[in-house]
């Protein structure tokens, strides 16, 4: 269910840190444009990867859309996300076709190494990990993205390897 | 000169052609060789990527599998040495090749041009033929009219699924008169396992922005929208690219193709992520920046639309198609397919099929043939079971019916449906009940919550195919699903819902011992379902390493080193990790 996206996890998380003049030149784009509530909230995601509770206030008083309006659309598209994301988005394919060539697995391998759960953050805010449902390599199941990159005919061994060299090459 | 050509669509970089066509552009500079370097986008046979394709003066010659050191022997070789690898080579008209067959039953309509030009291109897509068919019914003065009874009569049907007539859609759009009119183009291409819209806007964005310019002179239109998904960014950027290109030549803006009060412009909007979307009054919403959820049709969006305004919305497919009918006609692609179903269907194979990839051929082939003369069978040897088409709507065919053929009307039969043209092959080794949980659970998910029977009755339905999975199904389970199905599918409003049911229902009509098994027996015969399963290890080939031993959460193996271990079945909570971490194949399922 789409409503079930109206949930705790999904509460407003603050975004008091966030530099928010950068919002202007948007909200200056897209005030007064019929139908510009999604693209507003795709370009402030886009700046801070998320969208905090601070953006959504600034965004409603710069346009005039009511902040339940922004968060009825916000909550029902799986595309935004109300909490903060580590700097790499790792997102496991779990189309049929990579389903059935035992996606749970690289999902499941991918849990164990990172120590989150699927849609969690690790603590060194390098990683989010996320199931997301199709891909569009089905040729290549199974497979995964992380930053536009994509992975495929995966084994849950290979995504970690693959996974632990981003960190490395991050730590160093 | 020669032309060396690297396919760069989503597939083929994902199997590293960015480092092939940048290997082959160092070697070119370093060297100072002698060749045209140039991109293009996927052939279709993403089982041999990364492909490179060269031309010379004797010919082409396809190859395939080409990582950075085949890249470097290749262009020694057949570059430097004028001698083509004869080993490496999928594809070719000069001799026999192992793909020469793939290629060969294939009729290219909508993938005409995607893998043979660069799709940044105009030029190139000039050179094939392109926005020809525009500037012909510019030149002859076709009639809106006439545009329109030519599709009509080319008996094509929409492509995204529903299979509604489109030069009836376009005949409706057109009957509605007024000053401000829509053409929409679906490119939310949600269904997972289906990838030939990418593939098109990929590899050929300018024949659907041809389509769109010609449904829009035929309806009337002054805006078009092309709702696409943004988890395809490459596709994105092309079209991008293809509408700038549009403008500079004039192909899009006012009076456009020297048509006098012709005025039309094309933008891109990007989905946010939710299935219903692609369907159509769901899309128009989105489009509008509200919640995706669909409205009570009618008034159908050929009368009240986008914005309120007169629509018409094909799919991305069903308007690479147009710009070749108009310029063939309509007996020419009337000439392919069945009575019902005429001209060619894209399909997307997928899962347990040895050549994954797409294919295009003409409607009224079997499944049969697609999957073994095409797909080249099941991958490892294992057993056919079934196909999957149609996505979280449609629903698995069995083997014993695969000699059905592909059209609409034959696929409905089977209770599955065409879809969009995603064919994902199943063997054995594949659980159809965890392939009715799957596409459940994900219809639940992306039920949009506006249908009590959608949002609730999926839910209750996935509880029941949970239950099952676990070994915890009751008798009267299966009637309870069945009940629930014909009441979602009765009371939804819109295709998702009515839909949803489509694989649990086709799953138990075909593969009902399955089920039984699960529910009596407290068994999965495709040993999938893990808390149905036993953990043992075969004695003869444990070489006692010790992995599984120290990854078991639970500690339930024991044993010494260069010793068969063993499980103890009372601490077993069957999670399966030890069979994915022995290398030597000693974990047995039963």
């Amino acid at each position: 269910m789409r409503i079930a996206r109206i949930n705790t996890k999904n509460n407003l998380n603050g975004g008091d840190d966030q530099d928010l003049t950068l919002l202007d030149p948007i909200i200056d784009k897209y005030r007064g444009k019929t139908g510009n509530l999604i693209p507003l909230l795709q370009a402030t995601q886009e700046l801070y990867g998320y969208i905090s509770k601070a953006a959504f206030e600034k965004l409603s008083a710069g346009t005039g859309i009511a902040l339940s309006d922004m968060y009825g659309v916000a909550t029902f598209y799986a595309q935004f996300r109300l909490r903060p994301v580590g700097k790499h988005i790792i997102k496991v394919c779990h189309g049929t076709a990579c389903h059935v060539q035992n996606a749970v697995e690289i999902t499941e391998s991918l849990q164990e190494s990172l120590r989150v759960k699927d849609g969690e953050t690790t603590e060194d805010r390098l990683f989010t990990l996320e199931s997301v449902a199709c891909l569009g390599c089905c040729s290549l199941a199974p497979v995964m993205m992380i930053s536009e990159q994509t992975y495929g005919k995966l084994t849950g061994n290979e995504a970690v390897k693959i996974v632990k060299n981003i960190s490395l090459a991050e730590k160093n | 000169m020669a032309i060396v050509t690297v396919g760069l669509g989503s597939c083929g970089t994902a199997a590293g052609a960015n480092k092939t066509y940048e290997k082959i552009r160092a070697l070119k500079e370093s060297e100072r060789l002698d060749f045209e370097l140039k991109k293009t986008s996927c052939v279709g046979m993403c089982y041999r990527e990364p492909l490179v394709e060269i031309t010379d003066d004797t010919g082409t010659y396809l190859y395939g599998e080409v990582d950075e050191g085949r890249a470097v022997e290749v262009i020694e070789k057949h570059i430097n040495q004028h001698e083509p690898i004869r080993d490496y080579i999928v594809y070719t008209d000069l001799f026999d090749a192992p793909e020469n067959d793939f290629i060969g039953a294939q009729v290219k309509i909508v993938l005409r041009n995607c893998g043979y030009m660069d799709p940044e291109s105009i030029d190139e897509y000039e050179a094939r033929k392109g926005y020809q068919a525009i500037k012909k019914i510019a030149a002859e003065g076709i009639t809106r009219e006439a545009v329109i009874d030519t599709v009509l009569k080319s008996g094509l049907r929409g492509r995204g699924g529903g299979g509604f007539p489109t030069g009836m859609k376009w005949k409706f759009a057109n009957a509605n008169k007024s000053p401000v009119k829509y053409v929409i183009c679906n490119a939310d291409e949600g269904d997972p396992g289906a990838f030939m819209d990418r593939s098109v806007l990929e590899g050929d964005p300018h024949s659907v922005l041809e389509g769109m310019i010609i449904a829009a002179y035929a309806v009337e239109a002054t805006g078009g929208v092309i709702y696409c998904r943004a988890e395809y960014p490459l596709a994105i950027k092309r079209l991008n690219i293809a509408i700038r290109q549009a403008h500079e030549r004039g192909y899009l803006g006012r009076n456009i193709f020297g048509i006098e009060g012709f005025d039309l412009d094309i933008y891109i909007k990007e989905g946010a992520g939710a299935f219903v979307c692609g369907e159509e009054t769901a899309l128009i919403a989105s489009i509008e920046g509200e919640r995706g959820m669909p409205r009570k049709r009618p008034p159908f969006p050929a009368v009240s639309g986008l914005w309120k305004k007169p629509t018409n919305i094909n799919n991305v497919e069903t308007y690479a198609n147009i710009p070749w009918i108009l310029i063939h006609g309509a007996e020419a692609y009337a000439a392919y397919g069945t009575e019902k179903s005429k001209g060619t269907k894209v399909f997307a194979l997928a899962g347990k099929v040895r050549h994954s990839g797409l294919v295009e051929v003409p409607m009224g082939m079997t499944i049969r043939d697609v999957i073994f003369k095409l797909g080249g069978g099941i991958k490892k040897d294992k057993k056919f079971k079934a196909v999957q088409m149609g996505g979280p709507s449609g629903g698995c065919i069995p083997e014993y019916l695969s000699d059905t053929i592909v059209d609409y009307d034959s696929v409905n039969a089977t209770g599955a449906i065409m879809g969009s043209g995603g064919m994902v092959v199943m063997d054995e080794t594949t659980c159809m009940v965890g392939v009715a949980k799957f596409f459940l659970d994900f219809t639940c998910k992306e039920s949009c919550g506006k249908c009590t029977f959608c949002r609730l009755g999926t839910k209750r339905m996935l509880e029941i195919l949970d239950r099952i999975t676990n070994g915890l199904g009751e008798e009267g389970d299966l009637e309870k699903l069945e009940q629930l199905a014909y009441q979602i599918k009765d009371n939804s409003l819109c295709g998702l819902g009515q839909t949803a049911p489509n694989p649990v229902l086709t799953t138990i009509r075909y593969f009902r011992d399955e089920y039984e098994a699960h529910i009596r027996d407290r068994k999965c015969p495709a040993k999938v379902c893990r808390p149905l399963l036993t953990y043992t290890v075969d004695k003869e080939k444990c070489t006692g390493c010790m992995v599984c031993l120290k990854n078991c959460p639970v500690k339930a193996i024991s044993g010494e080193r260069k010793q068969p271990h063993h499980i103890n079945q009372e601490l077993c909570t069957q999670c399966g990790v030890c069979f994915s971490k022995c290398k030597f194949d000693s974990i047995i399922l039963s």
